[in-house]
């Protein structure tokens, strides 16, 4: 979210004082409910691109869309298996993260090195290059690129992690459209779903919109239980699973 | 068909879940196992995050063993003596568990920690029973009459002080190397996340010296208490005991371990020992190789506070 803010205050400063387009945004969903038949959700991207005046750009020079949706971030550890003795693979040396973020998907009309310079992807945290995990170590710079990879690796193999070039279109320079899969292993939270235009290099506008995840109905109630009243739900626990296992009993017997 | 699992925060197939909890209470009413040992690690090679497979392994164990426990009890197979004696050493031992094992946690090094435990007492516990259970096998195919076994427990059971009667298991022992063997098993069921009838049913055989028959309905009446008591302390430590998880768990285990049950009171003892020797000496095996093989996966992540 800070992030954003920031995005759009940079905006104006890469461009100068000359008008530029707006973006006007949606998503298909702000409010993503996880019931029990939950197995991830298909989120549309979409809107439009308005241009001072009602001129449409160059062809030359065309406009591209980039989004990303990114959750809620974790303070996470991530450790380095090792090879101890030439016998046993042990965890050995580990890195903490402040706030990587538990989901990151992007998405863009065109491959994101080709619209834009390391140095703006860096600003606007485009790209799995990109991302600013914060590491809370003052370990090599080469042990912390090895961590990075490797973690982003696990991410991106785990669907939590996401790149996809070329998803986005973009229809008569005006109207353009995302579809990001959520996979059902994230985690709840304020997402937020963000979309930057693109042109010449330059990051010309920007725009947020926020995505609520939360569990509803029965998982809701079950994940609430677990946290508040977590006497009661290990009871419940043991007495379901002696339930269980006396009801089987005694029809067992019946045949 | 695919159900959310509203702990483990992710989406699973039901079907899966059912089965393997069928075949886990398969083994376990056939065995007097628990079958925790065989659930933990196949619902993290599932994708179930460790603490939450360990965690609601525990209760569909609790589960297994409560029809283990009635089909044992109505074949008279149980010594309520001998198993509170054994209940009242989990509960402490249990309690010093939840204490090691958050310190492992807190190192790293719980997983390699768990592993070679696993590998040490699976496989000396698993050739010990396969060359019993083989040397049984051979003696009653070589047409020599079955030798009655030689129940006798070990010098340093019998040297304990303070003995009684326990009069379903034919001993005349002292209570504390009951209690000391179930605090010792109740350690293993929270770092493990295991029953512990793997270890339990062979310690009563050759260390105890029990009676045969029973050996499994004792093991399984210990379990159902320090498994009960591990739900307990998983629910109100780490929370993270999923409940719809350990409900299609039990649907299929409570079932399976019935079937089990009536399987084998017909099989052959000597035969049940070496399948059981075989299931645990190759499990043995496969985590040894694990340990030694590159991992599939060199990075970890874990949620810092």
């Amino acid at each position: 979210m800070r992030k954003a803010v920031l995005a759009l205050l940079a905006a104006p400063l890469l461009t100068g004082a000359e008008a530029k387009p707006v973006l006007v945004p949606d998503v298909s969903e702000r409010d993503i409910r996880i019931v029990y038949s939950f197995t991830g959700a298909d989120l549309l991207l979409f809107g439009a691109i308005l241009y001072p005046g009602g001129k449409l750009p160059d062809a030359d020079k065309p406009t591209d869309i980039v989004v990303v949706v990114k959750g809620p971030t974790q303070s996470i550890l991530v450790r380095e298996k090792e090879k101890l003795g030439g016998l046993i693979w042990v965890n050995a040396a580990r890195l903490r993260y402040r706030s990587a973020p538990s989901f990151y998907a992007v998405a863009s009309s065109r491959p994101i090195e080709k619209i834009l310079d390391d140095r703006a992807q860096a600003i606007y945290e485009l790209g799995l290059d990109s991302l600013q995990l914060s590491p809370a170590s003052s370990a090599p710079a080469e042990q912390q690129d090895r961590f990075e990879r490797g973690l982003v690796d696990l991410k991106k193999r785990s669907g939590l992690y996401v790149e996809q070039p070329g998803a986005v279109e973009i229809t008569d320079n005006v109207l353009y459209r995302a579809k990001l899969t959520i996979p059902a292993r994230v985690p709840v939270g304020r997402f937020t779903a963000e979309t930057f235009l693109v042109r010449d290099g330059h990051v010309l506008a920007a725009a947020t919109r926020d995505i609520e995840i939360r569990k509803a109905g029965f998982e809701r109630f079950v994940a609430r239980s677990a946290e508040k009243w977590s006497l009661a739900y290990g009871l419940v626990a043991v007495a379901l699973s002696v339930l269980f296992g006396w009801s089987a009993g005694v029809i067992a017997r019946r045949f | 068909m695919d159900i959310y699992l509203p702990i483990a925060n992710l989406s699973v197939n039901a079907l899966v879940i059912v089965l393997l909890g069928g075949g886990v209470g398969l083994l376990s009413g056939m065995f007097g196992v628990g079958g925790g040992f065989l659930t933990t690690p196949l619902l993290i090679v599932y994708g179930i995050p460790p603490t939450v497979a360990a965690a609601s392994a525990a209760s569909q164990v609790t589960g297994a063993s409560v029809s283990g426990v009635f089909a044992h009890f109505r074949r008279d197979g149980v010594d309520v003596k001998m198993g509170g004696v054994l209940v009242a050493g989990g509960l402490i031992g249990s309690l010093a568990g939840g204490q090691i094992f958050r310190l492992l946690q807190a190192s790293g090094q719980i997983d390699t920690v768990i592993a070679i435990v696993y590998v040490l007492l699976l496989g000396s516990i698993g050739s010990m029973m396969a060359k019993e259970a083989i040397g049984a096998i051979r003696a009653s195919r070589g047409g020599t009459p079955p030798r009655a076994r030689k129940r006798r427990h070990h010098p340093l059971v019998a040297a304990l002080p303070l003995r009684t009667r326990f009069y379903r298991s034919g001993l005349y022992i002292s209570p504390l190397a009951p209690l000391l063997l179930g605090f010792f098993v109740g350690i293993l069921t929270i770092l493990l996340g295991v029953g512990g009838g793997f270890i339990l049913v062979p310690a009563m055989l050759y260390l105890l010296g029990m009676t045969t028959q029973v050996v499994v309905g004792t093991s399984l009446f210990q379990t159902l208490f320090v498994t009960a008591m591990a739900t307990m302390v998983h629910a109100t430590t780490t929370k993270a005991v999923d409940i719809v998880l350990a409900a299609l768990l039990l649907l299929g285990s409570v079932a399976g371990a019935q079937i089990g049950a009536r399987f084998a009171a017909k099989v052959k003892p000597e035969y049940l020992r070496l399948a059981l020797a075989v299931i645990v000496l190759l499990l043995a095996i496969w985590i040894a190789i694990g340990l030694g093989w590159r991992p599939s996966e060199i990075y970890s992540v874990e949620l810092s506070s």
